[in-house]
């Protein structure tokens, strides 16, 4: 009991100043009027400039919105979002800078007290070997993209979407809402009608992108909803690996967070998407955060193409998302690595779709949650074998590790096959941190959090290794880190 | 110097130490014997700090440390080392990072600096040739899959690392082969020192004839009924503890 009532001192004293990126940048920025209606569809389009197809869509996407309602099927419990008292765009005030010089130095402090790389100077004089390029997302804006030059060399586009609408339209008319359609749910749509930057991929035929993309998503904003959009599209033949990660200042109330990702992968295309979400989960007791209601689904249209999904999901007051592969192509692979932890008050209810069309399609789920405090950890999975996936194969593990006993863990598979020759497998396990466990670290020296962040990152290996290596190691510490205190 | 005064213990509401009085000077071992329920695990893990076992008395010191008032990680940073009956599998935690993670903690809180991977790998594969053990012991995971008699093994090599003042060996000799026990207790003869102490639990005398003790105590019932000298433990391999306790 002793150990318990120490647990909850610490985690009070902890909650405070656990979340490191919690401060907020004082900036001038701009903002719509509070609330939704076609005029700040209309205003959206018009400050970024878009071409009149470009309204047409999001006019059309906010009908649709409008009709739609709430999904309420997932796991989670809050109280009503009130869309119209949220800001459906804010952003630094003054002309869009061109270049790194002209962004404000206020944001470029920001960036670098996140540990982001925002500077390509050191890298261009030749002080360290560049290996990702960013582009980072300050609330509605894409900010500063770097190295978009290397890039462009070997004929990469990776800009922010709003430029790309106006730069490379048949593109963005092409694949845009191609792999989700802007009704596909609620949030879909309504990211669709208000979306304001995000970031755009394009690998060319044949093309392995020379660095690592990432993009960098930051809430600063109060009241104001983040909805980016990113398209990443790899042609034939190509590959590339792109990162996301995500902070937001500390604030009482919730913040709405409602993403679009697709990804288009071609034949014997590749794609490997990592993110590392770490958005405000709030406070000890469950007071503020970020809802994080994303949809994500890559399109393996290509024969031989694959689409890797890698997540580790600390933060958010509540996630809901499912990054999912639509396995089109012949011998097409689609991979869904995941890490969801939560602790506090925190829900996360997240998985992933595998839908198998094409012939000898393969995919691999392997989902690890793990639940401290008064959390609810749920994975959602739907795997479904379509009549003509002849050869169709799918292994699913999935691991819960519970830690104290007021949390929650739940496993809800689905599994949906029309197809005869098809080979599904679904492993399932839940475990406890055994008390055994913590002694035998603690009688070797470690303290009980490190004794935790050990045992949790081993639970986590599966899933750490898919990670580029930089990130694995952040990763490693975030779970660590987001674990303080979690043991009674 | 380990000084044990009057140590009594229980799980729940069951009495299981009943004032313990033992006595372990810097390089020595000793050995404690006794039957089924007689407390032995119980002292180990009192010693060690593990939950659930509430001190109603008495006093334990390490080096004038009161170990009974320190956390395990504390009293394992002190030089206490507790050698598992049952060691305890860690999925997916590397045994090398497991061992290094340990030894670095424990040097960290004594002051010194902490062994980079490169070192402490080096200082691993002479450990584990001295201990005639394979070199994949370090890549596995922390017993995981291990037989009995690798666990075991397993917990000598963390002790041949870590170094320790003193060793608690909780029946470390139950289900090995002959050619382990060899092993294990050539690890434990390897310490031997002025400065390295050890109380070696265990049912049977086999071991005692690897690891000669410096003194072998009886613990019955929650006391220590008898010392003396390794005679002892023939003493009690050829007459059984009905026939001590009688006496």
């Amino acid at each position: 009991m002793a150990a318990v009532i120490e647990t909850l001192e610490t985690v009070d004293a902890l909650a405070a100043q656990k979340y490191k990126y919690g401060f907020e940048t004082n900036i001038a920025m701009d903002a719509f009027p509070k609330g939704l209606n076609e005029d700040i569809v209309r205003m959206i389009s018009a400050k970024k400039d878009e071409p009149a197809w470009m309204l047409e869509w999001r006019l059309k996407a906010y009908a649709r919105w409008r009709t739609m309602e709430e999904p309420n099927w997932a796991r989670v419990q809050h109280p009503p979002i009130d869309y119209e008292n949220l800001y459906y765009y804010a952003a630094p005030s003054g002309p869009a800078p061109k270049s790194l010089d002209e962004v404000d130095p206020e944001l470029l402090k920001m960036y670098d007290k996140l540990g982001i790389p925002l500077n390509e100077r050191a890298a261009l004089a030749g002080v360290e070997s560049p290996t990702v390029a960013v582009d980072a997302v300050f609330d509605s804006v894409s900010v500063a993209t770097t190295f978009r030059e290397t890039l462009a060399k070997s004929g990469v586009i990776f800009c922010p979407i709003s430029e790309a609408v106006r730069e490379h339209p048949d593109l963005v008319k092409e694949y845009l809402g191609s792999v989700i359609p802007v009704a596909d749910n609620y949030f879909s749509a309504l990211n669709s009608a208000v979306f304001s930057d995000g970031s755009f991929v394009y690998i060319p035929k044949g093309v392995k992108c020379p660095m690592e993309l990432s993009t960098y998503f930051r809430i600063n904003a109060r009241n104001t909803g983040q909805f980016e959009r990113t398209l990443i599209i790899a042609a034939e033949g190509a590959s590339v690996s792109y990162l996301e990660g995500c902070t937001a200042p500390m604030r009482d109330e919730n913040q709405l967070h409602a993403a679009v990702v697709e990804l288009v992968a071609l034949d014997d295309a590749k794609i490997k998407y990592s993110t590392v979400q770490n958005w405000y989960p709030g406070d000890a007791n469950g007071k503020g955060g970020i809802y994080n209601f994303v949809t994500k689904r890559g399109a393996c249209r290509g024969k031989n193409s694959k689409i890797s999904w890698t997540q580790v999901e600390t933060g958010s007051a509540i996630t809901w998302k499912y990054p999912s592969c639509i396995l089109q192509g012949d011998n097409s692979v689609g991979e869904f690595y995941s890490v969801a932890l939560t602790h506090n008050y925190q829900q996360a209810d997240t998985g992933t779709k595998m839908i198998h069309i094409g012939k000898n399609t393969s995919s691999t789920i392997i989902s690890k949650g793990i639940s401290a405090g008064h959390s609810n950890n749920t994975y959602r999975g739907l795997v479904k074998i379509m009549p003509g996936a002849t050869g169709a194969r799918n292994f699913t593990q999935c691991d819960s590790l519970l830690i104290g006993d007021e949390c929650g863990a739940h496993t809800v598979p689905y599994i949906e096959s029309r197809n005869m020759s098809a080979k599904v497998e679904h492993e399932a396990t839940t475990s406890k941190i055994a008390e055994d466990q913590l002694f035998y670290c603690r009688s070797r020296g470690l303290s009980e959090e490190d004794a935790v962040g050990l045992i949790v990152n081993g639970f986590c290996k599966d899933v750490l290794k898919e990670l580029p290596m930089e990130f694995a190691v952040e990763a490693q510490k975030l779970l660590a880190v987001s674990l303080e205190g979690s043991v009674g | 110097m380990l000084e044990i005064k009057n140590l009594s213990a229980s799980i729940g509401d069951k009495e299981i130490l009943r004032g313990v009085n033992l006595v372990v000077p810097d390089g020595e071992i000793h050995a404690i014997m006794g039957p089924n329920g007689a407390g032995k695990s119980t002292l180990s893990y009192v010693l060690s700090g593990r939950e659930g076992y509430e001190v109603t008395g008495g006093s334990a010191f390490y080096n004038g440390q009161d170990l009974l008032a320190m956390e395990p990680e504390a009293r394992a940073a002190a030089g206490v080392f507790l050698a598992f009956q049952y060691p305890v599998e860690l999925p997916g935690v590397g045994n090398a990072n497991f061992i290094r993670t340990a030894l670095n903690a424990v040097r960290r809180a004594r002051g010194e600096g902490e062994l980079d991977a490169v070192a402490f790998l080096k200082l691993a594969r002479t450990a584990i040739k001295n201990l005639s053990m394979p070199d994949d012991m370090l890549k596995r995971n922390v017993n995981v899959g291990f037989s009995g008699g690798e666990k075991k093994r397993n917990e000598v090599l963390q002790m041949a690392l870590l170094q320790p003042g003193l060793a608690i060996l909780d029946e470390t000799d139950s289900g090995l082969d002959i050619d382990a026990l060899k092993i294990v207790s050539e690890g434990v003869n390897a310490l031997r020192g002025p400065k390295f102490s050890a109380l070696i639990i265990t049912h049977y005398q086999r071991l005692l004839d690897h690891i000669v003790p410096d003194y072998v105590h009886v613990l019955a019932a929650g006391k220590i009924i008898r010392s003396g000298g390794p005679e002892l433990a023939l003493e009690l391999e050829a007459h059984g503890y009905a026939g001590l306790e009688a006496a």
